[in-house]
């Protein structure tokens, strides 16, 4: 499971920066959003990969035995969801916004303001 | 309480002005209050820093490791106490010089929002609540920057968007590994976990890592090409306020990463050094082949953070004082350059150096208060920037440290040169023929030069009472390099 995990993620990075590098305004904004989950999958298969042992003291026992899920990383996992699905949103409407007032998707084209 | 403060104050005043949306006025109302109460609590926070160290809040009553901290010690307390002094001069600055159109679009909450998530970075004491100040810092600041519309704003927000979303996805992966590795994200945890980490070269991913998140914030060689491609777009109100903080919180982040959790290893050491070196030197190149004022002076953004990142490089006491006041002194003369380079452009309707000229004769004042900073950038004694130089080549020499500290020298000339370039072209010169000449009402002038001087006097009381000033970064620097006091505050045991 955890050799699965990581061949995805380093697939997600893979692809991701690949489009990150295109010209075009849509591969972009699909490699920002590859790059987040690849993040995402990353913390979970950091946090430990475990099934079935969720991190609850049995009836009539007075701590956990050892081995258990660890919640936290799903905790953070949660909130990177969250904030990436706000942040992806509000950069597909810039992007959106771009795209009308330039009238290309080029990248290329969008270079007035390099020096 | 005291430490909640500079997070609740803009937080309630983003939601009053959001609530007061038809309002201009309110809205108006609501941002000084806010950045007059975040200047406010600033003051507070520092002083009660200054008499009972360092200062802790576990939130939630949650216990160390496992909740959330948050900690102010010296640094923290002077960049929240900087953060309060540049809101109040960029809300004045902006009742004057925004269009109203801007202002409707919530422009003040936008604002708010942004200081609250600079305010709770450099008061966070866990890694991955930095990454969500960071996140709350990074969509207001994404917001300021598009607003309005403009071809060049919207042009320049896709690559700053860019560039900040991949920096952001490089520091969750690093916070989820050192979890994985360690268990912990609280910082004070983390100053002795990782050391005795089981896999030797984890520390060293992560301080790359980590040195690459928060270098594309930061804007280091090479990873600060979104800064001059998109910083000269907004208003200049928002210029100042981006090249104020959010820059610095990038440089804070560093600080805070290189002397507690990953400390400097003999292979991060030279890399920081030589990547200061080039960050000094690609800045300024850049600045001097400019010719409009804005432009220019986000350059100079670029090459005062590689003089930041020396001060960390060289890990001395001395090398670490000289990065705080230097921290300082730059927010504070660089963001009176980017308002007098707004005046300028109100007064002759560009910023172009070409078509500036004459105003030296027309408006001396206005030229004193570009020249007061401008020197203090350059590093002319007696003011600001003379004694943060003076700390770094000190502890460039004493360190042994030659081509760095060579670097800082001819670096300084030319600043010292460029800042000649706007003075020459823009105040000294003859105006070219048909340039217009438009007259401010004196609350404008109020409302424009009154912030612009203020932050000129400031890096002057700066450099006149260098004594405290420097004492305050030196107890800063020593409270950074030797993190037990931290560690003892935070988890409650030495």
């Amino acid at each position: 499971m955890e050799l699965l995990l990581a061949l995805t993620v380093g697939v997600l990075y893979a692809a991701g920066v690949y489009l990150l590098l295109r010209r075009s305004l849509v591969k972009l904004v699909i490699g920002l959003v590859l790059l987040g989950h690849a993040a995402n999958l990353l913390i979970m298969a950091a946090g430990r990969v475990s099934a079935g042992v969720p991190p609850i003291i049995p009836a009539g026992a007075t701590a956990l035995t050892p081995p258990h899920a660890d919640p936290l990383p799903q905790a953070l996992v949660l909130t990177a969801i969250v904030i990436g699905f706000g942040v992806q949103a509000f950069a597909l409407v810039l992007l959106k916004r771009a795209y009308q007032v330039a009238g290309t998707d080029d990248l290329d084209a969008l270079h007035t303001t390099d020096t | 309480m005291l430490l909640v403060l500079p997070i609740l104050v803009p937080f309630f005043c983003a939601a009053t002005s959001l609530l007061a949306w038809r309002s201009l006025t309110a809205q108006r109302l609501c941002g000084v209050a806010g950045a007059v109460g975040l200047l406010a609590s600033g003051v507070a926070l520092f002083a009660a820093v200054q008499r009972a160290g360092i200062l802790v809040v576990q939130v939630g009553n949650w216990p160390a490791p496992f909740g959330i901290t948050l900690v102010a010690d010296v640094l923290s307390a002077v960049m929240v106490l900087l953060t309060g002094v540049i809101a109040v001069a960029v809300a004045v600055f902006a009742l004057g010089s925004l269009d109203g159109r801007r202002e409707r679009f919530g422009y003040h909450a936008l604002v708010q929002v942004l200081l609250m998530g600079v305010c709770g970075a450099f008061l966070t004491g866990d890694l991955f609540n930095l990454y969500v100040w960071f996140e709350v810092m990074l969509i207001a600041s994404f917001a300021l920057l598009a607003l309005g519309g403009e071809r060049a704003q919207l042009e320049g927000a896709v690559k700053y968007v860019t560039l900040n979303l991949v920096s952001s996805a490089v520091f969750l992966a690093a916070a989820g590994i050192t979890y994985g590795v360690t268990g912990t994200l609280n910082f004070a945890d983390l100053a002795h976990r990782l050391a005795a980490a089981p896999h030797p070269g984890v520390g060293l991913t992560l301080a790359m890592l980590l040195l690459v998140a928060f270098g594309i914030k930061a804007a280091i060689f090479p990873l600060f090409f979104w800064l001059p491609a998109s910083y000269h777009t907004p208003p200049v109100a928002v210029t100042t306020l981006f090249s104020g903080l959010l820059t610095k919180v990038g440089v804070y982040a560093l600080i805070r990463v290189f002397t507690l959790v990953v400390p400097l290893t003999a292979v991060t050491q030279p890399l920081l050094l030589t990547v200061a070196g080039l960050t000094m030197v690609t800045g300024v190149l850049g600045a001097i082949a400019q010719h409009e004022m804005r432009r220019l002076l986000a350059f100079h953004v670029v090459s005062q953070i590689g003089y930041l990142l020396m001060g960390l490089g060289l890990a001395s006491p001395l090398g670490l004082a000289g990065a705080v006041y230097f921290m300082v002194h730059v927010t504070l003369a660089k963001s009176a350059l980017f308002l007098v380079s707004g005046i300028v452009q109100r007064l002759r309707g560009s910023f172009e150096l070409d078509r500036l000229g004459g105003l030296w004769r027309d408006h001396p004042y206005v030229s004193l208060l570009f020249l007061v900073p401008a020197l203090a950038l350059a590093g002319i004694p007696p003011l600001s920037g003379f004694w943060a130089k003076l700390l770094l080549l000190q502890a460039g020499l004493a360190a042994a440290h030659w081509w760095v500290t060579a670097t800082a020298l001819a670096v300084s000339l030319l600043t010292l040169f460029s800042m000649t370039k706007i003075w020459a072209a823009a105040f000294w010169a003859a105006a070219p023929p048909g340039v217009p000449g438009a007259a401010l009402t004196r609350r404008q002038w109020l409302l424009l030069g009154g912030p612009a001087a203020g932050l000129g006097l400031l890096t002057v009381l700066m450099g006149v009472a260098a004594d405290p000033a420097i004492g305050l970064a030196q107890r800063a620097a020593a409270q950074l390099l030797d993190p037990s006091a931290y560690v003892a505050a935070v988890l409650g045991r030495p």
